[in-house]
């Protein structure tokens, strides 16, 4: 299991778009991904969920990967953050 | 968990039977207290001077004894007691009815910062409402990832991995004239202990729904208001999994339990494939839950049905057949 902190670095926040990504991202994977932030557990794989984090600017999310190939997919989601959501 | 100040407990936002009805007389700089514990305290011995096991964290609730009491210290000059009330740091004072603290009172509450609300319902009426607001907001949560749906009147949690039909489940549930509480994540909360309450995460964004290949939908503009609810008591746990021909099904139907905060509920697995009527299924449980609650189990009694018709049966053969025909009923003679 890894868990890591990252930072939304792109100015409007997660909305739509970037949860989008974020799913994308981590559905190529077979490990559980998780976001956490305050009380709130949300899997990575759901766009809703990801969006319900209601994540702004500058917020900090735990990010938690299990599995087989979780190395891979938290190095993903970090670029993904690092890029501010854009390919 | 975040924690709750005075002013979220002025901006609940609850309806009817359930308002609170506060409003915010004096000391608004303490509006940003925090509430540390769901108790509610009626500081009448406290402001006679008896200060042990006083609960300064708690709620001050002033009601009507309270009130006439501390016209009595006022009257007479003596503010020791209350200076010493406020000097706990109480989070916040409640005045019931339409009585207003005195000046010096009110002087009091701004210089320790502390807020002054009051609200015109009775005390006992009150501290109902506040109670029980209390245990939901300092409920045990968990957010769960899965759809809640109401069906038939009983909240049923549908779980299972990303993929294998949760929503297009729900929507389908909809159709069929069901509602839909939450999709995605669900948080549950333990309500003292005795039941589970689902409720969306965040309510602006709850009644949307993912569905591959459709995006986002809004089920208030397609299905109407109709078709949506804001919380629900969950009572029935179902869980889809992808039809694995090696796993052995529960076939009789009344074994599998579900535990979420410490709450234990009646869980059905349904295995997934192509073809196979998951609504329906769902459908189907719900019903068979409420007779439950009715008190008839489906399987249980069909079960009794079963063996007395056996013992019937062996009665009649034991009386048609003859003497050594009787060893085969296996009863006693």
């Amino acid at each position: 299991m890894i868990s890591k902190e990252l930072e939304v670095l792109n100015r409007a926040g997660i909305h739509a778009r970037p949860a989008a990504e974020i799913a994308k991202t981590s559905s190529q994977f077979a490990s559980d991904i998780f976001f956490e932030k305050e009380n709130m557990k949300i899997n990575a794989k759901s766009i809703m969920g990801v969006i319900t984090l209601g994540a702004t600017y500058k917020t900090k999310l735990t990010c938690i990967v299990s599995g087989p190939d979780e190395k891979e997919a938290i190095e993903a989601i970090e670029n993904l953050f690092q890029r501010r959501f854009e390919n | 968990m975040k924690e709750f100040t005075v002013l979220d407990l002025l901006d609940l936002d609850l309806k009817e039977h359930n308002h609170l009805q506060l409003t915010c007389i004096a000391g608004r700089s303490g509006l940003s207290r925090t509430i540390k514990n769901a108790k509610i305290a009626r500081p009448g011995l406290a402001l006679s001077g008896y200060f042990v096991s006083f609960s300064g964290d708690s709620i001050q609730l002033i009601g009507r004894s309270e009130q006439s009491y501390i016209d009595l210290l006022e009257e007479k000059n003596e503010y020791g007691n209350i200076e010493k009330l406020f000097a706990y740091n109480v989070p916040c004072f409640i005045f019931i009815g339409d009585y207003r603290p005195s000046e010096h009172f009110v002087e009091l509450a701004e210089k320790n910062a502390t807020a002054i609300l009051s609200t015109p319902l009775e005390s006992s009426d009150f501290s109902r409402r506040l109670y029980s607001q209390l245990d939901e907001v300092f409920a045990a949560t968990m957010t769960i990832h899965g759809v809640l749906v109401e069906v038939y009147g009983i909240g049923v949690l549908i779980t299972g991995d990303s993929g294998v039909g949760k929503s297009e489940t729900a929507l389908e549930l909809i159709e069929r004239g069901h509602r839909l509480i939450s999709d995605d994540t669900v948080k549950l909360k333990n309500i003292s202990d005795s039941f589970l309450i689902g409720s969306g995460e965040n309510p602006m964004l709850a009644h949307h729904m993912e569905i591959r290949g459709l995006g986002i939908i809004n089920l208030t503009n397609l299905f109407g208001v109709g078709a949506i609810r804001e919380k629900k008591q969950v009572e029935l746990s179902v869980f889809l999994e992808t039809w694995d021909s090696s796993k052995q099904y529960d076939r009789i139907g009344d074994s599998l339990t579900d535990t979420f905060l410490g709450i234990t509920i009646p869980k059905i697995v349904i295995p997934v494939r192509p073809g196979r009527n998951v609504p329906i299924l769902i459908e189907t449980a719900a019903r068979n839950e409420r007779l439950k609650k009715l008190g008839y189990f489906s399987s249980k009694e069909f079960d009794q049905n079963v063996l007395k018709w056996l013992e019937s049966e062996a009665a009649r053969k034991m009386y048609f057949s003859d003497d050594d025909a009787t060893g085969e009923t296996g009863i006693d003679q």
